[in-house]
């Protein structure tokens, strides 16, 4: 069998604080095939960005990597040196952050950074580079002209296209995604998401889709990762996570919010606030906040069971999979 | 009986550029909007819609360019002296998008609640100011509030401190809570419950909320009424669910097709909407929806739809699904 794109193993990610080690990133596992949608989901402060800048190898003091491996095309990047990085960086890969408003240089025109990028990765003439940049610009449904725009002159809708036509430039295999939508209005957020979706198809790049709304993802993904306190809780193919969702609190997420069709129902959310990862609670970290808390979650703390398709981080399949 | 707050006709245009470059950004053109004791009113539209510049209006951060509100029955204009302003400000709270710049940072939680109940209820001593920002905390769901109100901004959550947004409105005792897209900022599993505390507001303090947002699906679960914008006109108002069961206007239509839904399956056709934004410098006399329209006739790019009724209490501005009666 081939060897996955991107396989992230036991990936551990630690914050250097004041009080002590905070362990953001706790353990994770993650595969991503060519071409495959992957969308990871979760609260403020549940680790799912510092999970996307640890296997992008973007972090920054005091956050480290304590452990585990992120194998991309067959070498662990977590052992790689800056140089070697460098030349992997957005020819191979390509990060999409969530604010593109401080993102894109203001006082250069998108022609400017794109050549930037370019000639940092090899000896491009200018005549590649305009063609390359007008190419990448009418891919995402800009029109060229703005090649010699800047930043300020684009709408929220634009900007956002055109850090994506920047992360193109290169034909990356595999393009990171931080949030890009959640400064969008509905309309625009749709649209982003489709042409995203249609661009996918068309290079055959992978994504990596984070973002705190999950309803957003449901008909764009193929898997989806649901991460609480560091972790992950649930992991499997989207349609099954959407459909029949094990771990409690990917049910409470699909739940948090409204609907614009059928009756009008009364809803609660999920109560609470996440743990303090400094002192998170023993056993399942999901307890203070779970409708369907039971003794032994005090208790031992669960690892992910099989359910079918998908994988989840919940006692109760530990009952399911002995029985 | 007169709503509880009414706009008529209002207008509020800004000068953009300056010499040969000079014209006029129609921010808000003709919105009549009423607001009754106890109502939820959403008020729905994408970024640069007028939303937000229709809010500062009511709140008087902005002088209207035309038209007037009504307050009460009264015309703000008849409020003078500095008396009669404050009343209404205490009487009408704004709260804010972003719960991270409204909050300062250097002064505990209740500075803040406290200065404005100063401010606006001069009568009440120092004990019973404390009780009362007790009071108001406890009403947006925080405790213990004795403990709350001694934090700094920077020990809450995003979602608490917007709840803090919401005490400090409530602490005026006010009659109407003008709501910027209090939600928009925060996750999506929090929104609900702060949705939640609006709707409780109603039923025991007896506010009215225009709740201004983006999100149609938020504005549904919460709201009675609703008015949706573009381009600085409202395009349709009515009744909540009668709106969204049976939209008129095509732009609501594409705001409901936008919204995700996983129980339903994908609709490309309605992604496939453009985003141009609205011409609303120097417009001329037409539809401003017409370049994205999928239904727009040689009508929409000369004449500007009114509204016009197409139900009980819901009425649209659209030349081709609400006509004016007789007129086909």
């Amino acid at each position: 069998m081939p060897e996955p794109l991107l396989s992230v193993t036991d990936l551990t990610v630690v914050y250097d604080t004041a009080r002590g080690p905070v362990t953001a990133v706790d353990h994770v596992e993650l595969i991503v095939e060519k071409g495959q949608f992957t969308a990871v989901v979760g609260e403020s402060g549940c680790g799912k960005s510092t999970l996307m800048f640890a296997v992008a190898q973007l972090l920054n003091p005091p956050a480290r990597i304590a452990g585990g491996t992120v194998r991309f095309r067959g070498e662990n990047l977590v052992t790689l040196g800056e140089r070697e990085l460098n030349a992997l960086r957005w020819r191979d890969y390509s990060v999409v952050l969530q604010s593109a408003m401080n993102a894109l240089n203001p006082v250069a025109t998108l022609a400017a950074q794109y050549k930037d990028a370019m000639a940092a990765h090899g000896t491009h003439t200018n005549e590649e580079i305009r063609a390359r940049s007008s190419e990448v610009l009418d891919l995402v449904g800009i029109d060229p002209v703005h090649l010699h725009s800047y930043p300020h002159q684009l709408s929220g809708g634009m900007r956002q296209r055109a850090m994506i036509a920047m992360a193109l430039l290169l034909t990356p295999d595999l393009v990171i995604m931080d949030e890009p939508t959640s400064a969008l209005d509905v309309v625009a957020q749709r649209s982003l998401m489709v042409q995203i979706k249609e661009l996918q198809q068309l290079l055959g790049f992978a994504v990596v889709f984070v973002t705190h709304d999950m309803s957003l993802v449901s008909h764009f993904s193929d898997q989806l990762l649901v991460m609480y306190a560091g972790q992950v809780v649930e992991q499997g193919p989207t349609r099954t996570v959407f459909d029949h969702p094990s771990h409690p609190y990917s049910r409470g997420l699909l739940e948090a919010f409204p609907s614009i069709r059928g009756p009008r129902v009364p809803l609660h959310g999920i109560p609470g606030s996440p743990p303090d990862l400094a002192a998170p609670p023993a056993g399942c970290r999901f307890t203070p906040r779970c409708p369907l808390v039971h003794e032994r979650c005090h208790v031992s703390e669960p690892a992910l069971y099989e359910v079918g398709a998908a994988r989840s981080r919940c006692l109760l399949h530990l009952t399911e999979a002995a029985s | 009986m007169s709503p509880l707050l009414e706009t008529i006709g209002l207008t509020r245009h800004f000068k953009v550029g300056t010499g040969l470059t000079r014209s006029v950004l129609h921010a808000v053109d003709d919105v009549d909007l009423a607001i009754g004791e106890r109502e939820i009113v959403a008020l729905v539209g994408e970024s640069g819609s007028g939303k937000s510049t229709l809010a500062r209006l009511v709140a008087q951060v902005h002088k209207p360019t035309r038209g007037e509100i009504r307050y009460q029955g009264q015309p703000l204009t008849a409020h003078r002296g500095r008396r009669a302003k404050l009343a209404y400000r205490g009487d009408v709270p704004m709260v804010f998008q972003d719960p991270f710049a409204s909050l300062n940072p250097a002064y505990r939680v209740s500075h803040g609640i406290l200065r404005g109940l100063k401010l606006h209820r001069p009568e009440l001593s120092g004990a019973e100011r404390q009780a009362e920002a007790e009071r108001v905390v406890e009403a947006v769901g925080l405790t213990p509030a004795a403990e709350v109100l001694s934090r700094f901004p920077y020990e809450l959550s995003g979602g608490q401190r917007q709840r803090i947004g919401f005490a400090q409105a409530l602490a005026h005792r006010p009659k109407l809570i003008l709501a910027d897209e209090p939600v928009s900022m925060l996750d999506v599993s929090i929104r609900i419950g702060l949705l939640n505390v609006m709707a409780d507001l109603r039923e025991t303090e007896g506010v009215s909320i225009l709740y201004i947002t983006h999100d149609i699906a938020g504005a549904r679960y919460l709201s009675d009424r609703i008015a949706v914008m573009y381009g600085g006109h409202v395009v349709e108002t009515g009744p909540t669910e009668d709106v969204l069961a049976h939209p008129r206007h095509p732009y609501t239509e594409l705001l409901l097709s936008a919204v995700p839904d996983p129980r339903a399956p994908l609709d490309v056709d309605a992604a496939a909407a453009k985003t141009d934004p609205p011409v609303v410098i120097d417009p001329t006399p037409s539809c401003r929806f017409r370049t994205r329209c999928p239904l727009a006739v040689d009508r929409c790019h000369h004449v500007t739809p009114r509204l016009h009724p197409v139900a009980q209490g819901h009425t649209a501005a659209c030349h081709v699904t609400a006509p004016p009666e007789g007129a086909q």
